[in-house]
Formats: structure tokens, sequence, C-alpha cells
């Protein structure tokens, strides 16, 4: 058998890293993200549920309130951006790690994307558009808090 | 007097032997197809280790049964299996530190090609070590007559990881490694991390490329089963982040 002997120290697969390395990128927005998320998440406990009357303060007129206010608006999107796909991402990962099947890894991993990407097109669309008295309704549909206007 | 003897528990006694069932996971590239648990009993003493059931099963029962081991004292790092379900060194496993009223299951480690019993091919494992250059790469020389010197300090820095034995234990037990085979896994990172953080080392960058690979350090998820199954006591899963860090920062 004739075999040829490389020169000394060349690697054992050649160009490893092309391009982007996704890998990287995705572990540092998962610590960076994670970051973020519980200062948003908890802010968020925090004045849904203690801040006033605490949980009872909840209803349309409140979740309508804060989506008046562009403050809330960006506090929510960041929200809803960075969770979903750092969940995502962490979803990708443990398929990545125990979906031994080719073909069933490459399923789920588009399974979890297209989830993801719907749940924030719909998400961002009802943040940045939300109307708690659309014009022309019926006035039986609109909530008590629109009779003033 | 009499009386003391009766009312010791049996075990005090190091002499005292007793029946330990063992439970190897036996494979036969030429007879069998599928891995197959086959039981033995054996006469052991509390104060021996599994290597020494395993001879024994060797020597006096079934000569067929196939495993490595070369030292037999923890150094060469040739027994890494996988006794009750974790990695651990045969000869540093004491049969009085694990559970004999129930059987002892002792397989070959996970995630390797099985070979025989419990040898696998280590290739791979080999493979990826080589390629973070396990060796001190320097460029300048000494002055004449001069040794390399470094500080205590800058010594204790990867003090860790110097304590390898390449036994396998750590990357067989990493669930990424189980699945993705081209992960470098946990030793090859540790012997990088020996190199990187070695003052005199002038190649730490070329070794901080390679793990910035896609299957480099970042495909690490922290579950801390290397740092666990190290038989060596090796903080695997930080010297993994410590090599994180390092890339962030550019440089070791």
């Amino acid at each position: 058998m004739s075999q040829t002997i490389e020169a000394p120290r060349t690697p054992a697969i050649p160009n490893r890293s092309k391009g982007t390395n996704w890998e990287k990128w995705g572990w540092i927005y998962m610590r960076a993200s994670g970051v973020l998320l519980v200062v948003l998440i908890f802010g968020h406990l925090f004045v849904n549920l203690m801040v006033g009357d605490g949980v009872h303060a909840i209803d349309f007129a409140f979740v309508g309130g804060k989506w008046s206010d562009p403050f809330w608006q960006v506090w929510d999107g960041l929200m809803l951006w960075l969770a979903l796909i750092h969940g995502g991402n962490g979803m990708r990962t443990l398929v990545n790690d125990y979906a031994h099947n080719r073909g069933l890894r490459g399923t789920l991993k588009i399974a979890i994307l297209i989830a993801v990407v719907v749940l924030i097109v719909l998400g961002t669309l009802v943040i940045t558009t939300f109307d708690p008295c659309p014009a022309g309704s019926p006035a039986d549909l609109l909530p008590s808090i629109c009779k003033g206007l | 007097m009499a009386q003391v003897v009766e009312d010791a528990p049996v075990s005090s006694d190091p002499t005292q032997t007793f029946t330990v069932t063992l439970i190897i996971r036996r494979f036969d590239p030429d007879a069998d197809t599928e891995p197959h648990w086959q039981d033995f009993d054996v006469e052991m003493l509390p104060t021996e280790r599994v290597l020494d059931a395993l001879h024994k099963i060797k020597w006096e029962t079934d000569g067929s049964l196939t495993f490595r081991r070369s030292c037999a004292h923890g150094i060469c790092g040739s027994d890494a299996m996988r006794i009750n379900g974790r990695n651990r060194l045969a000869c540093k496993t004491l049969i009085k530190d694990l559970d004999i009223s129930k059987p002892i299951y002792v397989e070959a480690i996970k995630g390797l090609p099985l070979e025989k019993d419990l040898v696998v091919d280590m290739e791979p494992f080999f493979e990826s070590y080589r390629e973070v250059q396990p060796f001190l790469v320097a460029n300048s020389k000494p002055g004449a007559g001069k040794e390399r010197t470094q500080s205590v300090a800058d010594r204790e820095v990867f003090d860790d990881t110097t304590k390898c034995i390449l036994c396998a234990a750590c990357t067989s037990s990493c669930p990424v490694f189980w699945t993705d085979g081209q992960y470098f896994g946990p030793a090859a990172i540790v012997n990088a991390h020996r190199f990187i953080f070695d003052s005199r080392d002038d190649n730490a960058q070329v070794r901080l490329d390679i793990l910035n690979d896609k299957e480099g350090v970042w495909r690490c998820r922290t579950t801390f089963n290397c740092t666990e199954a190290c038989p060596r006591g090796i903080q695997i899963t930080k010297a993994i982040a410590e090599v994180k860090q390092a890339i962030m920062r550019g440089k070791p």
C-alpha cells in the first residue's frame, strides 16, 4: 500500500472554517439576549403584576393603554424578537443534539424556523398596529374605554 | 470477644470476600451482529477494583473477554469504560465504592465505533487531538546556554490541563459528541488549552482559530458531563470556557 506523507503540520482537514461562523455568533447571541431578556421579562412581570393594583389591573384597557405608548411598544417588541430567536436557537441546538436522523433533523429545524418567523411577524404586526377602537366598528363590540372617543 | 466479632458488620473485615455480579456488554464482530449483555459472578475483596474483576473473568472464566489496560494504576488512560452508566477508569474504581447488592454494569465508552467487547476505535478521538497541535511551538530562541524559563504564576494558569491522560472518558461522556462526531470534544480542547495558555508557546493564535470553528468550542453546551467523568479531576468545562473567552478577546 503506497501512502504519501504530508508535510509536517498539515491540518488533518484543511479549510475547516469558511464564511461566517454561525455557531459562534449563535453562542454570543444567546449570552447577550439572555442578559437583556432577564431585564425585559422581569420588568414586564413587575409592571404587569406588582405595580398599582397588580394582577387585577390587567384587562383589555390595560393592554390597549400599554400598546398606545411607544415605550411599551419598543419594550414588548424587543422582548418578542429577542425571546423568540433565543428560544428558536435553543430548540435548534436541542434538535442538533438529539435528532439523530438527518432528514428528521432538517424537518424539525425548518418547522422551528417557520414557527419563529410566523410568530415574530404576527406579534410585530399586533404591537405596531394595535388600535383598541377601530373606526367604523359596531358600538356593542367596542370596549367601554372607547365611549368617550 | 466472640460477641464483638458476631456483632461486627461482615464488610468491615477486609479479607472477607463476597460475590459480585458483573453484567458486561459483549460484542464479537466475527460472531455477533448486535452487542448483548452477559452475566459473570466473581469472588471479590472490597478493596479490589473493577479491573481486578475483569482480570478474574478473563483469566479464570472466559478468556475471550476483551478490554484494554496497560499500567493498571490510573496513568496510561487505557481502561476508560462505562461502569454503572458513568465513565470511569476500571483501575481506579474500587468494588467497595459501588453498590454491590446490585449487579455492576460494564460497557464500552459511547460515541466511538465499538470494535470488540470493551474496546472501541480511538482513532476519531486522536484525530481531533492531533488537529489542535498539542505540542510546543516556539518561534524564539532562548539565550545561549539558557532554558525557556517560566514563572510559577505562568505555570499555574494551565496546570490543571497538564493532567490529562487521554483516556477519552470526557469526550465519550459528551452528548454533543455522541450525535456529532465532528465536534472536537472536551479532551482535544483541554489539550489545546494546555498550550494556548503556556507562556513559552507562540502558536496560541493558530489553535484559537482552529477551535473557533463551526465544530469547535461553540458546540459546548456546558452540561458538565466531562468534568464529572474526568478520572483526573480536571475542571474541563472551566477550561473550555477559558478558551471561549480567549477566542472572544482574540488572545490568550
